[in-house]
């Protein structure tokens, strides 16, 4: 049975190369022997001002690299904290053509630190395939994880993505056996994402004994770095993640500070920017410590 | 390979039909489906499955369904003869039985141990609840929390049957909330849990198998037709919501180039009416939502709309991935009623045949009384009655002002 999983089509996708930020990153981090700190944050949420505020002061508050969630109405791989994250946004007008804008406001101020944008497909498709890969590169946009484009169907986005250089990351997961492995990480690049529990974003922590054994099966079949995220809350998790894999993802526990910080009507509050941003802070010194 | 002149071999290998369909879902799925998929391809191979499964149309559902001639709906009409394939006399009052029963024969080969579902109406729900008491499977059921308190016979009656409901508050809290809600429970329990889909929608395998299922439909008709009139119909006419009793209707007889096909929309309060229908093909656009290409229902930016429908079982803001293609190469004209002529049918039909039909057929009858007139005697026409009205009482008898 799984001798056949998907793998002609695997092959037949043009594996994308990144145009450099996220490999000089994830180099200069082994450089100083320690892994990075990813923290994720929802486009226009809850408004486009506090979630490019937040995006601005991410690098000075210690994140290496970025993710930005791009909002959908049907975010099936999402748990509820990041579901409301989408929603809110949606709601203060977020589209593709917003968040590309944030990226490029960002580059006005911010050459180094990568940017990857996590989202699902049609919007994509809607906005125009080949039209996004040029647009995102354009406004500095790294890397991409389309949550439900798996290498199977990958064919609508890869060859723009390797023509504009941005890296396609993809999912690892618990449920990822050994003849999906290699189709995967085949159709991956700039890192791999390590999906550290069996579900959807925010809904349970990760085991640390499990993690540490996840890890090396993976690393023994591709030399990308590899991140891990899904179910990491603290920053003890953060820096146990961070040492056993090459970086870490943090993604619903920062939403919920952000929620927690919201007024009754879904409105930012002056400290829910500085809230966030010292939540970042304080992950991105235990990662930091994790391997000193 | 595949023969060149038939329309009945997709989808290929990669779950497409033309360009629709496919396996669009997070990676944490994609092995699960994979599974799915081979899980399948063994038991349609087996003939002992295949045996088990008509045991049990046969003697649980009551299958065949009985074809029957509507004389007084075709005097009515004064055109075609019209003949309903009786589908709503199945135990659990629809088709959704038959697909239901095929998935969880399938399970039980995959040695799962509990089953999910999605449902809109309540209909596959219960239909769901109804298999998982009769083989002693735990059954969760996701029903959107809006349709959980419009449905509120159905949500009892699948809590009757031993299953547990889950009232989904994410996003509009409807049937594609459900649907997302219960990818997410699958992915968050793969070990023992089987998600069984009420529709020929979802990631392949999901499409091709329901529609193989559902296929029992047509195939009974053909010979139905032949002992009725001796030669096959010339007119097939079904519901579209996601499409599993009209693939199940037209599927057997897609390469019977002189049988055509009509699928009926929901019109809602018509389809030039921005978001106020669950037409996808006629007022829709191709895109990517619950694991598969098709046509939706989506604003400019690519987010999913609602739709509405006076039908639970029809507003969903997708179409299974075959009507799309269906519809592109043209085999099957796809056209719409609106809640309007759905709500005459409904009880024209109560009055002139003694049936009472569930609000799906309702649009696939709507379309029947308006072209019926229009041909002659000799045509044949065979509508879909794929479900019965009990469910709809409540939401007929609000729409007409009368409090029960």
């Amino acid at each position: 049975m799984p001798s056949d999983r998907g793998a002609p089509e695997a092959r037949s996708v043009n594996r994308p190369a990144g145009k450099g930020r996220i490999k000089a990153r994830f180099a200069a981090l082994k450089a100083e022997g320690r892994g990075a700190l990813i923290p994720f944050l929802e486009a226009y949420d809850p408004d486009p001002k506090t979630s490019m505020d937040i995006l601005r002061g991410m690098p000075g508050a210690g994140a290496d690299l970025i993710e930005i969630g791009v909002p959908f109405s049907d975010p099936m791989a999402d748990g509820p904290t990041i579901q409301l994250a989408g929603q809110r946004g949606l709601k203060a007008g977020a589209t593709v053509a917003g968040a590309l804008a944030m990226v490029r406001d960002f580059r006005g101020e911010d050459d180094a630190t990568p940017v990857i944008l996590m989202g699902y497909l049609n919007p994509i498709l809607s906005y125009g395939a080949e039209r996004f890969c040029t647009d995102a590169a354009a406004s500095g946009v790294d890397g991409l994880i389309v949550v439900d484009m798996p290498p199977e169907e990958a064919e609508v986005l890869a060859p723009h993505c390797a023509r504009e250089g941005l890296d396609i990351i993809r999912l690892i997961a618990p449920t990822s056996d050994a003849a999906r492995l290699p189709v995967v990480l085949e159709a991956s690049s700039g890192f791999v994402y390590y999906v550290a529990i069996a579900g959807i974003t925010g809904t349970r922590s990760a085991d640390p004994a499990a993690l540490a054994a996840a890890i090396p099966p993976i690393r023994a079949k591709t030399a990308l770095p590899i991140a891990i995220g899904f179910g990491i809350r603290t920053p003890a998790q953060a820096a146990h993640a961070a040492g056993v894999a090459d970086g870490v993802v943090v993604a619903s526990a920062l939403i919920d500070t952000l929620a927690a910080s919201l007024d009754e009507q879904g409105r930012a509050r002056p400290d829910s920017v500085r809230r966030v941003l010292d939540q970042v802070r304080g992950l991105a010194d235990a990662v930091r410590g994790a391997r000193a | 390979m595949t023969l060149p002149n038939t329309l009945k071999s997709g989808p290929d290998a990669s779950g497409k039909f033309g360009g629709f369909g496919g396996r669009y879902v997070a990676e944490t799925l994609m092995p699960l489906i994979l599974e799915v998929e081979a899980a399948y391809a063994a038991a349609k191979a087996d003939p002992a499955f295949d045996a088990e499964w008509r045991r049990l149309l046969k003697h649980y559902v009551g299958r065949p369904s009985p074809l029957w001639f509507a004389e007084r709906i075709t005097a009515k009409c004064g055109g075609a003869k019209v003949y309903f394939k009786r589908d709503e006399l199945n135990h659990t009052g629809a088709h959704k039985i038959n697909a239901v029963l095929g998935q969880i024969l399938l399970a039980k080969r995959m040695g799962k141990r509990r089953i999910i579902a999605e449902t809109g109406a309540g209909q596959h729900g219960v239909a769901t609840a109804t298999a998982c008491a009769l083989f002693d499977l735990p059954c969760t059921v996701f029903m959107g929390a809006t349709d959980v308190a419009r449905q509120q016979p159905n949500v009892f009656r699948m809590k009757l049957l031993g299953a547990e409901v889950v009232a989904v508050e994410s996003g509009a809290a409807t049937l594609k909330d459900a649907m997302n809600e219960a990818l997410r429970h699958w992915v968050a329990n793969v070990e023992d849990t089987y998600y069984c889909i009420g529709t020929v929608a979802g990631p392949h395998p999901y499409p091709a198998m329901v529609r193989d299922f559902q296929s029992i439909i047509g195939e009974e008709l053909r010979w139905q037709m032949m002992e009725a009139e001796g030669r096959l119909p010339d007119l097939l006419v079904a519901a579209i919501g996601g499409g599993s009793n009209a693939m199940g209707l037209f599927f057997p007889f897609l390469d019977d180039p002189d049988v055509q096909m009509h699928g009926v929309e929901a019109g809602g309060y018509g389809v030039e009416t921005p978001n106020g229908h669950a037409a996808s093909l006629s007022g829709g656009r191709p895109g990517v939502l619950h694991g598969n290409r098709t046509y939706l229902l989506q604003d400019e930016h690519g987010q999913i709309l609602e739709g509405h429908s006076i039908s639970a079982g029809l507003d969903y803001p997708g179409v299974g991935p075959e009507h799309s293609f269906l519809h592109e190469i043209g085999r099957v004209k796809y056209v719409n009623a609106t809640d309007q002529e759905a709500l005459d049918a409904f009880q024209l039909c109560s009055r002139l045949e003694g049936i009472i039909p569930a609000l799906e057929p309702a649009h696939a009858l709507a379309h029947v009384l308006r072209i019926a007139p229009t041909l002659s005697p000799e045509t044949i026409i065979v509508m879909n009655m794929c479900g019965r009205g009990d469910k709809d009482i409540f939401a007929v008898a609000k729409h007409l002002g009368v409090e029960l």
